[in-house]
């Protein structure tokens, strides 16, 4: 039997900003499907992995493969992102910032849709929004929005050119805990429904095991501590996890640390 | 009593409150010329409002003996033509040269500094140069407001390009834009409330310019009036047209405001 090509696979994949290691000997296979959860304490290369993923960063060395082939060195629709915040645009309405996709896809010139063809992409956009949770809002402008309802619009968004591969950074970072309660059953529907491969980073190790089928946990394995930048970070766990959720009695411990970190 | 920094006038109260300096500036003018002309019938300093008045009807109502036109309308119309020619240049080359240097980093490298650099050259000082090559006709006019104005234009707009976050450009292209269409549909929309702005805060010098240019080489405009009349002291026909020029820039300003606030709801929230 032959293997499928897996989506993501890095191979020994570095990442360093002049004599500063981000990221260290990274290796890792991702098929498609998976729900990926990537956690670990601030500058540990989590978001840089993240950029990577999107084109915005490109490693210094090692491989970074999408579907087998170099991944492309700038973001474009074959992966869509969600921002903390800022990634919807302020001057258009809820529904105008949808099918603005459609629009840059179909109006190579003026970016533009009319009449009919305006109409398609419209029908489209409402249902995908109605499906987020959006009818209600579609002719409100962003600064209109709750901040729960602008992270829908802008997962609206990065739904409608269908990506395969869905990037998330800190989505729900800023929202109330009842609002991301929510937020989590739309995103796992939408993994489902959309067949999406999602990498998301979060600083919530218990959200991160709520959502992902697989954690990772970025962390220094080497470190020096009079010259801390010497050594980059890895991925220290690689955890699938199974239906019951158990969180490993080891990680307990850090997400102990994590909230002791944050608290102080 | 509650404390200074506290207490806020009420609405009305506020109006009354805004009204009142120029209601004693009025009144102190009132009685200072009153006071010269009971002095001198022929004091040309501080004019009564009667005097101004009557000069006023005779530029504005009665055709000039010499010309045949309307002198105040004619004045006002040149000058404004000057004026707005000479923003509209302004602001559609600064836009654009603001637009491409802020969003784009391969044109920021070679014109930001030069624009830098631009815009510290003091513009009066190259009216002469203005004068030399494009003679004493309305385009050295128009090329002053143009050459003082189209720089500050440009590096706010450059600045303002450069503060929209990241995030927008970014996802921009995840729906698939290409450059062009990021700067059609993602800066330009934003920027243009913000251009709108910049021309407000650039009329000041916009008038500042055509007025300097006015007095010194022309032959009609609101500033060669002043500038003319200066000679024989005439105090009546200054401070009116003083006036009318506040008016309209006030009634620019305001029309400015109002359509900003309208076309770019969303800007204002």
């Amino acid at each position: 039997m032959n293997m499928p090509t897996p989506l993501i696979k890095a191979n020994n994949l570095w990442k360093k900003y002049g004599s500063n290691v981000v990221l260290e000997r990274l290796n890792l296979t991702v098929n498609a499907g998976e729900f990926i959860t990537m956690v670990g304490t601030s500058g540990c290369g989590k978001s840089t992995f993240l950029k990577m993923l999107l084109g915005m960063e490109e490693p210094t060395s090692g491989k970074l493969l999408l579907d087998g082939k170099q991944i492309p060195n700038e973001p474009d629709q074959s992966r869509g992102i969600v921002f903390q915040q800022y990634s919807v645009f302020p001057h258009l309405t809820v529904l105008e910032n949808v099918i603005i996709a459609r629009e840059f896809e179909h109006s190579p010139f003026i970016g533009k849709l009319f009449g009919g063809k305006k109409q398609q992409v419209i029908d489209e956009a409402k249902l995908l929004l109605e499906s987020i949770g959006l009818t209600a809002a579609l002719k409100k402008y962003p600064h209109e929005l709750s901040g729960g309802m602008k992270q829908r619009l802008a997962i609206a968004q990065a739904l409608i050119r269908q990506p395969r591969i869905l990037l998330l950074d800190e989505p729900f970072g800023a929202l109330d805990p009842g609002i991301r309660a929510d937020m989590h059953q739309l995103i796992l529907k939408l993994w489902r429904e959309h067949n999406l491969t999602v990498f998301m980073v979060t600083h919530d190790l218990s959200e991160g095991f709520y959502l992902g089928t697989r954690l990772w946990v970025f962390d220094k394995l080497r470190r020096d501590p009079h010259a801390p930048e010497a050594y980059g970070a890895s991925i220290t766990y690689d955890l699938p996890i199974t239906r019951n959720k158990i969180m490993p009695t080891e990680l307990q411990a850090t997400q102990l640390q994590t909230t002791q970190m944050q608290e102080a | 009593m509650k404390r200074l920094i506290n207490l806020t006038p009420t609405k009305p109260t506020k109006f009354l409150l805004g009204l009142l300096p120029f209601l004693i500036i009025f009144l102190i003018y009132l009685f200072a010329s009153e006071a010269r002309l009971a002095e001198n019938a022929t004091d040309k300093l501080l004019p009564g409002f009667m005097q101004m008045g009557e000069a006023i009807k005779t530029y504005a109502l009665e055709a000039s003996k010499r010309t045949g036109e309307y002198l105040f309308w004619e004045d006002t119309f040149s000058s404004l033509k000057r004026l707005v020619l000479g923003i509209s240049i302004a602001a559609i080359f600064g836009f654009v040269l603001g637009l491409l240097t802020g969003a784009i980093p391969g044109l920021h490298a070679p014109f930001a500094p030069l624009l830098t650099v631009v815009s510290l050259v003091p513009p009066m000082a190259l009216l002469p140069i203005l004068f030399i090559v494009f003679g004493l006709e309305e385009l050295s006019k128009v090329a002053l407001i143009v050459i003082g104005v189209a720089p500050f234009i440009a590096r706010d707009i450059q600045r303002c390009a450069q503060e929209i976050p990241q995030e927008q450009i970014i996802k921009a292209q995840t729906l698939g834009a290409s450059s062009w269409q990021v700067l059609l549909r993602v800066y330009v929309p934003q920027l243009l409330p913000r251009l709108i702005n910049a021309v407000r805060l650039s009329l000041g010098s916009g008038w500042l310019f055509l007025i300097a240019a006015e007095a010194i080489a022309s032959t009609n405009g609101l500033g060669y009036r002043i500038f003319l009349v200066r000679r024989y002291m005439s105090m009546d026909v200054i401070l009116p047209y003083v006036a009318w020029i506040t008016m309209l820039a006030f009634l620019l300003d305001w029309i400015l405001a109002k359509s900003s606030k309208k076309l770019f709801a969303w800007h204002h929230q």
